[in-house]
C-alpha cells in the first residue's frame, strides 16, 4: 500500500505531512495546553492539583504592578532598540552602496554580531560594562565624560542593554536594507539626474520609497525579536537591578521556572503572544495599506 | 584633490562601521588571552604578555569538550531533522500554493520560545525526558523547522514547472523527481537552511537551560554557568566564550555567501 505509486499520488498530502504532524504536537498542542493552563490556577509550589478558575489568573497578573512593569519596559527596549538600529542600519547601508575595494570582507565582518552566541555577547558586555575595568567607562574617561555604571544603574540599564541589541543586529537591518538597494532600478535616478534633482533629493524621493518595502520588512522582523529578547537580559542582569529589566519575556520565565506559579505564567504568555502577533498583523496590514 | 578628498572621507565612514562592529569581538579574543591581573587593570591594558591559561582552565577544570560535543550532537541531529521534515514540505507549499500551511509553520517563528517551553517542560518532564537528547532536539527542531520552510520554498518557487513536467512524462515519480533533480538544482537553498538551522540551534540558550540537565548540557550553558560563581575569572570566561562563538564564526565564514543570502531574504521576497 505505502509503495511508490501511493506516495506519487498523494504527494501533496503526504510530502507535508510529516512537518505538520511534527508542529501539531511540538507547537500546536503546546500553545492549546498553555491557553489550558492559563485559565486554572496551578501553582507547582503549592503541590495542589491545578483547579479550572477562568479569568482568575488574567485577573491577578493584571493585577500587578510588576507585570505591566515589565510590559512597558518591553515596548521601551523595543523602541529604543529597533529605532537606532533602523536608523543606522539605513546609514550604513547607504554608505556601503556602491562598488570599493574590501566591500565583501566588509560584508562579511557584518556577518559576525549575528552569528556570535547572543549568551557569550551577554556576558562579554558584563566585562565591557564593569564601572572600575571596564572598556565603556575608558571610551567615555577619553571623550573627557563621565563613567556610568551602565547595566547596574536601575535607570540606564535598558538603554545599556539596548547598546548590546544595537551592536548586534544593526548589520541585520543594514545587509537587508543593502539587498534591496541592488535590487532597484536606475531608472529614476537617471532621469532625476537629467532634471537636476540634488542628492538629498534624490534620496528622499527616490531611493527611500524604493528601499522602503526592504527596510520595513528587517524593522518587522527585528522588532519581533526584540519583543523577545531573553538570553542577552537573562545573562547580563536576570532582570535587575531590582526589577530595571524585567521585561515581560523575563517576567513570565520566572513566573514559570522561579516562583513555579504556572497558571499566572500561562497567563502572561498568552498576553505576550497575542502582544506579538497583534504586532504582526498591524505590520502587515499596513504594509498593504501603504501599498509597499 | 577633490576625488582624493571623497575617498578619504569614504574611508573614515567605513572604519566609522567597521570599528564598531569588529572591537567587541576583537576585545573578547584579547581578553581571553590575559591573566586576572591583566584583565582586572584598570585603565584597560592593551599591550600584555598572553597566556594559554584560560584555555587550560576551561578545558581541563570544565568540561567543555563534553559541552563541546553536546552542542554539536544536538546541532546536528535538529538539523537533520529540520531538513527531512521542512524539505519535502516546502516543495509541496511552492508547488502546490498551500499558504495556509505556510502560515502555520511561519507563526513557529513568531511564537515567543517561553510560551512552548512551559509545556514542553510540563510534558517532557511527565514523559521523563528531561536532560534527554530526544527532548533537547525536539525543541531545537522548532527552531529549524521554519528556518527550512521559508527559505526552501522560496528556492523551490524558482525551480521551472518544465523540469518537473518533463521527468514525469519519462515515467519518474514525485518522489524520484523531488531527490534526483530538484533537490540537486536547489543545492545552494539546502546550504543555505542547513547553515542557519544548525547556527540557530548552536545559539539556542533558553531551552537547553530549562530542558538539559548534568548530562546534555549544552555550551550556551556551560559559558552562563560560569558567571555564576562569587567572584568572576574573567579570564575563563573570556576564553568560553571564545570557545562558543568561533565555530560560528568559521561555520559562517566558509558559507558566506549562503548566510547573507539566507538572513536577507526576506527583503527581496518582501
Amino acid at each position: 500500500m505505502l509503495d511508490g505509486k501511493f506516495l506519487d499520488r498523494h504527494a501533496k498530502v503526504l510530502f507535508p505531512l510529516p512537518a505538520v504532524l511534527f508542529t501539531l504536537a511540538l507547537m500546536v498542542f503546546p500553545v492549546l495546553y498553555t491557553l489550558w493552563v492559563s485559565f486554572t490556577n496551578w501553582n507547582l509550589a503549592s503541590g495542589l492539583p491545578p483547579r479550572f478558575v477562568w479569568f482568575k489568573s488574567y485577573a491577578t497578573v493584571f493585577a500587578e504592578p510588576r507585570f505591566w512593569g515589565a510590559f512597558v519596559r518591553t515596548l521601551y527596549f523595543t523602541g529604543i532598540a529597533v529605532a537606532a538600529e533602523t536608523v543606522l542600519g539605513v546609514v550604513w547601508a547607504l554608505v556601503l552602496n556602491r562598488e570599493f575595494v574590501g566591500k565583501r570582507t566588509i560584508k562579511a565582518m557584518m556577518l559576525l554580531p549575528l552569528v556570535a552566541t547572543p549568551v557569550a555577547i551577554g556576558i562579554a558586555w558584563t566585562l565591557f560594562y564593569e564601572p572600575t575595568i571596564g572598556i565603556a567607562n575608558w571610551a567615555l574617561k577619553l571623550f573627557g565624560l563621565q563613567g556610568s555604571r551602565w547595566i547596574a544603574d536601575p535607570d540606564f540599564v535598558l538603554p545599556a542593554l539596548a547598546i548590546i541589541d544595537v551592536w548586534q543586529w544593526t548589520p541585520l537591518i543594514a545587509l537587508i536594507t543593502l539587498a534591496g538597494l541592488a535590487g532597484l532600478s536606475q531608472e529614476p535616478y537617471e532621469s532625476a539626474r537629467v532634471d537636476g534633482a540634488n542628492g538629498w533629493q534624490i534620496f528622499w524621493h527616490i531611493t527611500l520609497p524604493m528601499v522602503a518595502p526592504a527596510v520595513l520588512t528587517a524593522v518587522l522582523l527585528r522588532s519581533i525579536d526584540a519583543l523577545k529578547t531573553f538570553d542577552i537580559i537573562y545573562s547580563t542582569t536576570q532582570g535587575g537591578p531590582g526589577f530595571a529589566s524585567e521585561t515581560l519575556n523575563i517576567y513570565s520565565y520566572n513566573l514559570s521556572f522561579n516562583y513555579f506559579r504556572l497558571g499566572q505564567a500561562a497567563a502572561s504568555l498568552v498576553f505576550l503572544f497575542a502582544l506579538v502577533l497583534s504586532f504582526s498583523a498591524l505590520v502587515a496590514r499596513l504594509r498593504r495599506r501603504l501599498g509597499l | 584633490m577633490k576625488k582624493i578628498a571623497g575617498k578619504l572621507v569614504f574611508a573614515l565612514l567605513v572604519l566609522f562601521i567597521v570599528i564598531p562592529v569588529a572591537f567587541p569581538l576583537i576585545w573578547i579574543l584579547m581578553s581571553s588571552f590575559k591573566t586576572q591581573v591583566d584583565i582586572t587593570a584598570s585603565p584597560p591594558r592593551w599591550l600584555f604578555e598572553p597566556t594559554l591559561q584560560n584555555y587550560e582552565k576551561v578545558f581541563r577544570e570544565q568540561d567543555f569538550l563534553k559541552f563541546f560535543i553536546n552542542s554539536t550532537i544536538v546541532g546536528v541531529s535538529a538539523t537533520l531533522v529540520s531538513l527531512a521534515l521542512g524539505l519535502p514540505a516546502a516543495w509541496s507549499i511552492a508547488r502546490f500554493k498551500q499558504t495556509k500551511l505556510n502560515l502555520l509553520i511561519l507563526v513557529a517563528r513568531i511564537m515567543p520560545g517561553i510560551a512552548l517551553l512551559l509545556p514542553w517542560f510540563l510534558i517532557f518532564s511527565r514523559l521523563g525526558l528531561i536532560d534527554s537528547y530526544t527532548a533537547l532536539v525536539m525543541a531545537h527542531v522548532i527552531l529549524g523547522l521554519p528556518l527550512v520552510v521559508w527559505i526552501m520554498s522560496s528556492f523551490f518557487e524558482q525551480v521551472p514547472l518544465e523540469i518537473e513536467e518533463s521527468a514525469r512524462v519519462d515515467g519518474a515519480t514525485r518522489q524520484r523527481t523531488f531527490l534526483s533533480i530538484i533537490l540537486p538544482i536547489s543545492s545552494p537553498g539546502v546550504v543555505t537552511a542547513t547553515t542557519l538551522s544548525f547556527l540557530f540551534s548552536w545559539n539556542n540558550f533558553m531551552f537547553s537551560q530549562v530542558l538539559s540537565m548534568e548530562r546534555t548540557r549544552t555550551l550556551p550553558i556551560a559559558v552562563y554557568n560560569f558567571v555564576s560563581y562569587a567572584e568572576i575569572d574573567w579570564g575563563a570566561v573570556m576564553a568560553a566564550a571564545v570557545v562558543i562563538i568561533a565555530p560560528a564564526i568559521v561555520l559562517t565564514m566558509f558559507f558566506q555567501k549562503y548566510v547573507i543570502r539566507g538572513l536577507t531574504m526576506g527583503a527581496v521576497k518582501g
